[in-house]
């Protein structure tokens, strides 16, 4: 068992013909990711990986065509809210975008739209999802995890490989990876994920990588508090950032002085979370 | 209170309350009469121009511009340009005043705080009014938060005019100006969606004693990440006020904050960049910038972001941390090898590879006197320990 992905996902890569999402289609596939269709509008009718995937125009015809249940977004930031709003259209129930540098007004659009539709947007800015052993839809490279028991929720990219590596370096695997992105606006959050880990057989302890801005991981700490039954371990990134630019008055009003790694930390702490001084010190507080 | 460093937003471009104020003006919301002044010769002549009393402001990218002593009101011309002078004679806050803003002084009766903003919590756009308007806002949200009012708009519905009546309403202004205010807050609304603004602020909104309202400061901040499709907002960026390493960094497509340490820190991903420089504080040593390459960066931008952090004098110590992914490790260190050709640092290096192409990255620096280090921690031990000569 797992969250989100496992063996049965059936992949639609939307950007598979850029440099980027043939690159990691190519990775995935070889991680052994069921990668099913790819769309690039103007290029449907072509196959891409030596003949193994069809190219499509849309992502209504591949999923017509492929029953894809699942989509990665690896198109440019221009065109990214375009491919979410037509993945939420097409019916794919799981949608991943990697995407990095999506304007904020976009975003919020977007993610009001698809809050209308039964549908789970992971990320974007993020680098996706991994099952150690049967399926990665993103970037996280495979070979830095191993499969296990511990579920891992991360908003940071290359901070979340480090705490895998760190994991497996002391042989201990993850069942699910996910990692939600550090847009200001996502469309899953650490309490959409730490429910469904807390609900997987298979996950038996959680990390949770958050940083500095905003409060989610102090909503993250009350949740856990009321609802958590597995053990979470922690760490936060930003403990050293200095004092950032302000939006106005207008960003003192909405967000106050939330969003210190001190405050961050406290909250967790009082959570009964064990939070870690460094990513590598997280496996001895799993033990 | 400062809003903390984020990691992959806050990237924004602020505008000068002049330039905030002809964007307001383009969406039908009423500005004082008013021009901006580069030398005081200039301020005099657009005082004559205005006539009457005028008031000098001065403008730069801080907050606080009026209690350092930046505004001032002139009587007439002749004072107006010996108020300039003094004000473009000023730093603020540590930048030096290049323009004032001579704008007719109003007959202010009623001061409000008018502005929206990205609620990231509600995932919308929110617009904030208070009747407590001026300099004190931040004070009067924190002591009486009932006297702030926020309404949230649909960004798929855009305001509506029901919206705007209810925040009349509410801050208690007069009925009679009702309809001036809906058409100032759907010229705000629309400025703000049109420009991909993160903020666009009047404050105050005042009521003159004739009874009219006027926005007699502006402000905007504009979405970095949007500025593919705002080509006249990226040229009017003021780059004079910030680091000129930040302005290269940027041309490149990289995040960087200078900071006072002495251990240069490269490193992709931002959330890594962050704990790159927590674990070299975490060990003693204090990093001298934030500096995330981003992801897939090519070996050009990593030759460019190694330029950068060798430009600092202070750097007695350089950390590579690279966890590829979608960044290629021996793309990394291509850059790496070019930017040592050209730049031919005299500081020892310490450099850790992990991830996609790690082992070639690796093999393609064998030859290039760097320190290597294995985990993330004994990277940032072994940075520290250069840093000091040992």
């Amino acid at each position: 068992m797992s969250i989100l992905i496992n063996k049965d996902t059936r992949l639609l890569v939307q950007g598979i013909t850029g440099n980027e999402g043939i690159f990691h289609t190519t990775q995935m596939v070889s991680y052994g990711t069921n990668v099913v269709a790819g769309v690039t509008p103007g290029k449907g009718g072509e196959w891409v990986l030596d003949g193994k995937v069809p190219v499509f125009d849309s992502v209504k015809l591949a999923v017509e065509a492929t029953g894809a249940n699942c989509s990665v977004i690896f198109v440019p930031a221009r065109f990214a809210p375009d491919a979410m709003f037509e993945a939420a259209d097409a019916g794919i129930p799981l949608i991943v975008c990697i995407t990095e540098g999506i304007p904020v007004q976009d975003m919020m659009r977007v993610r009001n739209y698809i809050d209308q539709k039964n549908v789970r947007l992971v990320g974007p800015n993020c680098p996706g999802l991994l099952t150690p052993g049967e399926s990665k839809v993103g970037i996280i490279p495979g070979d830095i995890a191993i499969p296990g028991n511990v579920g891992v929720v991360s908003r940071s990219g290359t901070l979340t490989y480090e705490v895998l590596y760190a994991l497996k370096l002391v042989g201990m695997g993850a069942s699910t990876c996910v990692g939600i992105g550090g847009d200001p606006i996502n469309g899953t959050n650490f309490i959409d994920v730490l429910e469904m880990f807390e609900h997987d057989p298979l996950t038996e302890k959680v990390v949770l990588i958050g940083e500095i801005g905003g409060t989610d991981e102090d909503k993250a700490a009350e949740y856990i508090a009321a609802n958590m039954t597995k053990p979470v371990v922690s760490f936060i990134a930003g403990q050293t950032a200095p004092p950032g630019k302000r939006m106005g008055h207008a960003g003192a009003i909405i967000e106050g002085s939330a969003g210190s790694a001190a405050d961050k930390i406290k909250a967790l702490e009082a959570a009964g979370v064990k939070v870690a001084k460094h990513p590598e010190e997280i496996p001895s507080l799993l033990k | 209170m400062p809003v903390l460093l984020k990691s992959k937003q806050g990237k924004n471009m602020k505008l000068h309350e002049y330039q905030s104020k002809t964007i307001f003006a383009k969406y039908g919301i009423p500005i004082p009469k008013g021009r901006v002044a580069a030398t005081a010769d200039e301020a005099k002549q657009i005082a004559e121009e205005l006539g009457g009393r005028v008031v000098i402001k001065s403008q730069v990218l801080v907050g606080g511009r009026g209690k350092a002593g930046g505004v001032k009101v002139a009587k007439n011309a002749d004072e107006a340009a010996e108020l300039a002078q003094q004000i473009l004679a000023m730093e603020i806050k540590g930048l030096p005043v290049r323009k004032v803003l001579v704008d007719e002084a109003a007959a202010i009766e009623h001061e409000i705080y008018f502005s929206i903003t990205n609620d990231r919590a509600a995932k919308k756009p929110v617009m904030i009014a208070s009747s407590a308007g001026g300099v004190d806002i931040e004070e009067v949200a924190a002591t009486t938060p009932e006297k702030i009012i926020k309404v949230h708009i649909d960004p798929l519905l855009g305001l509506r005019d029901y919206q705007s009546r209810d925040i009349a309403a509410s801050i208690d202004l007069p009925r009679e100006l009702w309809r001036d205010f809906s058409r100032i807050a759907s010229g705000l609304w629309q400025a703000y969606r049109d420009t991909d603004a993160e903020l666009a602020e009047i404050n105050p909104l005042v009521i003159t004693k004739d009874n009219k309202l006027v926005a007699l400061d502006g402000k905007m901040l504009i979405d970095d990440n949007a500025l593919f499709r705002h080509p006249d907002l990226a040229e009017i960026r003021d780059v004079d006020e910030e680091a000129p390493a930040e302005t290269e960094a940027r041309r490149y497509g990289l995040s960087f904050i200078k900071l006072d340490g002495n251990i240069g820190c490269m490193v992709n991903g931002a959330g890594l960049a962050m704990t790159s420089m927590d674990i070299v504080k975490l060990f003693g040593g204090e990093p001298a910038n934030f500096l995330d390459i981003g992801g897939g960066a090519g070996a050009e931008k990593v030759a460019a972001a190694m330029r950068i952090i060798l430009s600092d004098p202070n750097v007695k110590a350089v950390l590579f941390n690279i966890f590829g992914g979608i960044t290629r490790c021996d793309e990394v260190a291509r850059g790496i090898l070019t930017a040592m050709d050209e730049v031919k640092p005299n500081v020892p290096m310490v450099v850790r590879l992990v991830g996609t192409n790690a082992e070639e990255g690796r093999r393609l620096l064998d030859n290039a006197n760097m320190i290597t280090a294995e985990t993330l921690a004994d990277a940032a031990k072994k940075a520290v320990a250069a840093a000091k000569g040992n």
